[in-house]
């Protein structure tokens, strides 16, 4: 028998929603104990969050000073000194764990599995290639431990109710010190939904035409209690920060409503929206690709349409 | 820095169209359009606008793969990279084996920097570069947007979900570019006659003392279930009346 480890995504403070949706990714290994790592300078608080998740075994709590940031050259002895008592070895899609996982695995000597959007069994996997353009079942060999990456948008977060044990451990790793964390700067975005975890996400595009016309998008998305999302092009035309950037090198989101504005709808940026439950277009061409997967299209100006939907929402 | 080796994978072409075999065996790739992954162009230009700054001596390109892989590695030439090394196998190796081929180029040309590309865009991996720079034990800097080079240090601007976010780390490091590092440039024709008589020489994998392993099998190759058309509304009225019967609204 197996046990899974769950690396957990944080900011020092507050659990990422990420973490609960890997723990639903390992409730499908059924018959395997879970058990979710925190790495952090002090991680009171991230554990107490973790260990009201569902399903959770026991939450290892380990503080270093080292791991104020997360900096995956740092992270990585760690979990893989801590994995030689698992068979199976997790964490989310995100650009946390897309960087950190890989030098996880390396360390171990085995490879890793990217994107698993469903389990098939402990050592099967189905994941997307070609920005979802195709769907791979791949399996690893029986004997490797399973060192992969969840792609969080295919799994809802777990549910809370848990009551797992938290338990502090030190590790005898010796950690480099060559990489320094000197800052992130964010958009914050005021305090809206989370772009990943949001049930409503309103995105522009390039059509939306600039940074201040953009206080459209942001006005209806506040309306609706949505998080607000852009196509690439929006982002490298400066429109908006990359961290609203949805598509295949951006965020991957399965919000219940997808309101695209002004996107003509580019493969790379469907890959992005694909799990969404509804998806909304509205273009003014009626040719864009876009219209080809929304569930309801709508074509017109967005300068007309915004003003009348906030009227009528 | 004596050189930046920056590796250029040979991959499907970005416009084309993906099609999956009716048997599921893989994606069709026979007269389809090749070209070098969008994302390692990207590293190869930044590493020759560090170059042009005079903080490298020379660039060389590395590329693994059958034959073919030849033309990238003159792309990659005709772009403006020095030299190229081609290390020839017919297998296809996963993201582990490329990291230890790479580690053998590395040892013989002690690079300051490698760079890549933070995906190819058929594997979707997002693994080669940080199973490297672990490998190497040296710093990784992945999905990078801004990079500068100061002596023996560098600083990196990351594009992570939270926004951007700075590192500064040590050389020799391994950088892995995203999208908005730069804009590579065009190749014009002379560069493509000079790139043919630039050096490229072949290394067979054997020779690296390599032997491949298969750890992930892929069973099953499927098209991804596609979303249909739905209805298209007039006006704004009708869409939300629309959203409000679907309960979304």
């Amino acid at each position: 028998m197996g046990r899974i480890l769950v690396i957990a995504e944080h900011d020092g403070s507050e659990l990422n929603p990420s973490t609960a949706r890997c723990l639903s990714c390992a409730g499908d290994f059924s018959g395997l104990d879970c058990d979710v790592v925190v790495l952090a300078k002090d991680g009171k608080r991230v554990c107490e969050q973790a260990a009201t998740l569902h399903d959770v075994s026991t939450v290892i709590r380990i503080d270093h000073d080292a791991n104020e940031h997360a900096l995956a050259a740092v992270q990585a002895p760690q979990i893989a000194k801590l994995a030689e008592d698992y068979s199976h070895v997790l964490g989310p899609s995100t650009t946390f764990g897309k960087d950190l996982m890989p030098r996880v695995a390396a360390l171990l000597g085995v490879a890793q599995v990217s994107d698993i959007m469903s389990v098939i069994s402990p050592h099967s996997f189905q994941r997307p290639i070609f920005a979802g353009n195709a769907i791979v079942t791949v399996e690893t060999r029986a004997q490797d431990m399973v060192v992969a990456t969840v792609r969080t948008a295919s799994y809802q977060a777990t549910a809370d109710g848990g009551k797992a044990t938290i338990e502090s451990r030190a590790l005898d790793v010796e950690l480099p010190t060559h990489t320094r964390y000197r800052g992130t700067s964010g958009s914050g975005d005021g305090g809206r939904p989370d772009l990943q975890s949001a049930s409503i996400v309103i995105s522009g595009g390039r059509g939306v035409g600039s940074e201040k016309n953009f206080a459209l998008i942001y006005q209806l998305a506040d309306r609706l209690g949505a998080a607000v999302g852009a196509s690439r092009a929006a982002v490298d035309a400066g429109y908006i920060a990359n961290d609203h950037q949805v598509g295949q090198t951006g965020k991957i989101i399965s919000p219940d409503l997808y309101i695209a504005i002004g996107i003509s709808g580019a493969i790379q940026h469907i890959t992005g929206i694909k799990d969404a439950g509804t998806i909304v277009a509205i273009n003014k061409d009626a040719d864009a690709p876009i219209f080809e997967i929304a569930d309801i299209g709508l074509v017109g100006d967005l300068f007309t349409i915004i003003p009348e939907l906030e009227k009528l929402l | 820095m004596d050189r930046i080796l920056v590796c250029l994978k040979r991959a499907v072409d970005y416009n084309v169209r993906i099609r999956v075999k009716t048997d599921g065996s893989g994606v069709i790739t026979d007269g389809v359009k090749m070209s070098v992954n969008p994302f390692d162009e990207i590293a190869l230009e930044e590493a020759l606008r560090i170059r042009e700054k005079g903080e490298t001596g020379e660039v060389v390109v590395v590329s693994i793969g059958t034959d073919a892989c030849q033309q990238q590695l003159r792309v990659g030439l005709a772009m403006g990279a020095d030299r190229a090394i081609h290390v020839r196998t017919d297998q296809a190796l996963e993201p582990l084996d490329i990291a230890r081929v790479l580690i053998r180029i590395a040892e013989a040309e002690k690079p300051g920097l490698i760079m890549l590309g933070k995906q190819a865009i058929d594997g979707d991996n997002n693994q080669t570069g940080q199973m490297l720079a672990a490998l190497w034990e040296r710093p990784q800097a992945t999905f990078v947007s801004e990079l500068t080079i100061s002596g023996a240090t560098a600083t990196a601007v990351r594009e992570v979900d939270a926004g951007l976010e700075t590192i500064e780390f040590e050389l020799p490091a391994v950088v892995t570019s995203d999208l908005r590092l730069n804009e590579p440039r065009y190749v014009k024709m002379p560069d493509i006659m000079k790139a043919k008589r630039k050096p490229l020489t072949t290394t067979e994998l054997e020779e690296l003392g390599i032997t491949p392993q298969t750890r992930v099998t892929v069973l099953q190759t499927a098209a991804p279930p596609a979303r249909q058309k739905g209805k298209m509304v007039a006006d704004a009225a009708e869409l939300v009346a629309e959203l409000k019967r679907m309960d979304l609204a």
